[in-house]
């Protein structure tokens, strides 16, 4: 393909995905499997898993981490730099009418309408990114412990029974990853 | 100066906010009342627009306080700032796990954050769904059908059409049933 025509087409994709992304990061999940594994094949199932991963481990907004990754494996810097402001744009022009020209805006009531049903669409996404995620985790003893762990720590946190960052359930799941990997190395080198 | 302490301001919100927009509402809430950027109550405000309007939540705040304080340079600078530590950080891991992906200890931590990472994911999904269909502790009806209207659109359209509802349909579907059915 002509770079000139993978650079606009990453730019299209991305603000095609801005526009629709709604409820943070990780409704996009969805957005972005969709358009970049499922329909152009840019990057793979793996690298799609990697890619959550290391966008969850990182500072930043999950949907930056995605384009510029997806942008940089397509078309190296140049294709960083177009996915990001493409992913950038539609939210940026967004609000930028809204602090300027609607300072009443969540008083109109249709879009305070369409936000309640945007709202329920989100939690069905979100729920696909997990189930999708769930599905291709390897049925391991460790993978499912440290599923099953995190899930409940996780939802002990979101109901309020529990004050803790995702930030330290993720160090805890690396540690434990880590110290399993190096017991069991130790284990076959005894052998 | 105003721009370079949105810059800073901001640059700070994109270095350290981990774990998602959420999590990043709490640290920009820290750097805006302490800057006296805005007052307690239009920053509540300010926050639910940017949770109703598309976009990552970090950028929509960084472009409305950015616009606030200084207009179109404000917003431009603010934004930037908040995007930049996530788009250097990515390139750098980008050239480094390439050479490590095979590494024994590198697929060994991959696999245990992504454990992690699903079961995440998976109590944000729970906990939005029960969220949605709860008002004070008692079920909503209309928002429990609705939901269950839309869950059925999207994992049902392609046992029966051969193909995937694209997730942009289902926002879009969303909207318009909920304009529908709450009126506008």
């Amino acid at each position: 393909m002509k770079r000139s025509k993978l650079l606009w087409q990453l730019f299209t994709v991305f603000f095609k995905v801005g526009l629709f992304t709604f409820g943070g990061g990780y409704a996009m999940i969805s957005i972005i499997e969709d358009a970049c594994v499922d329909r152009r094949g840019w990057i793979t199932r793996d690298e799609m898993d990697e890619l959550v991963v290391v966008a969850e481990s990182t500072p930043g907004p999950i949907a930056i981490n995605c384009a510029t990754f997806v942008g940089a494996r397509q078309g190296g810097l140049p294709g960083a730099i177009i996915g990001t402001l493409g992913m950038v744009l539609p939210s940026f022009l967004v609000i930028f009418a809204i602090s300027r020209f609607l300072d009443r805006f969540l008083e109109i009531r249709a879009v305070a309408s369409a936000f309640q049903g945007i709202k329920l669409a989100v939690s069905v996404l979100i729920l696909d990114a997990g189930l999708r995620l769930l599905r291709r985790l390897p049925r391991k003893p460790l993978p499912l412990a440290i599923l099953l762990v995190s899930l409940a720590v996780m939802l002990l946190v979101n109901f309020g029974a529990l004050r803790l960052s995702s930030v330290v359930l993720m160090l805890a799941a690396a540690a434990v990853s880590l110290a399993v990997f190096a017991a069991q190395r130790r284990g076959e080198g005894k052998r | 100066m105003i721009l370079l302490e949105l810059f800073l301001g901001f640059l700070r919100v994109g270095c350290f906010s981990f774990g998602g927009g959420y999590a990043a509402v709490a640290l920009i809430r820290e750097v805006v009342l302490s800057h006296g950027w805005m007052t307690e109550e239009m920053l509540s405000y300010v926050i639910a627009v940017s949770e109703s309007t598309p976009g990552p939540i970090m950028v929509n705040l960084a472009t409305y306080i950015g616009s606030s304080q200084a207009g179109v340079p404000g917003a431009i600078v603010a934004t930037f700032a908040v995007v930049l530590p996530a788009f250097l950080i990515i390139l750098a891991l980008m050239a480094v796990l390439r050479r490590f992906t095979e590494n024994p200890w590198v697929k060994a931590l991959l696999l245990g954050l992504k454990a992690c990472v699903t079961g995440l994911i998976l109590a944000t999904a729970l906990e939005m769904l029960a969220s949605n269909c709860l008002k004070g502790g008692t079920p909503d009806l209309t928002a429990v059908l609705l939901t269950l209207a839309l869950g059925g659109i999207y994992f049902g359209f392609k046992p029966v059409f051969k193909k995937k509802l694209s997730p942009i349909a289902l926002i879009a579907i969303a909207a318009a049933l909920g304009m529908a059915v709450y009126g506008v």
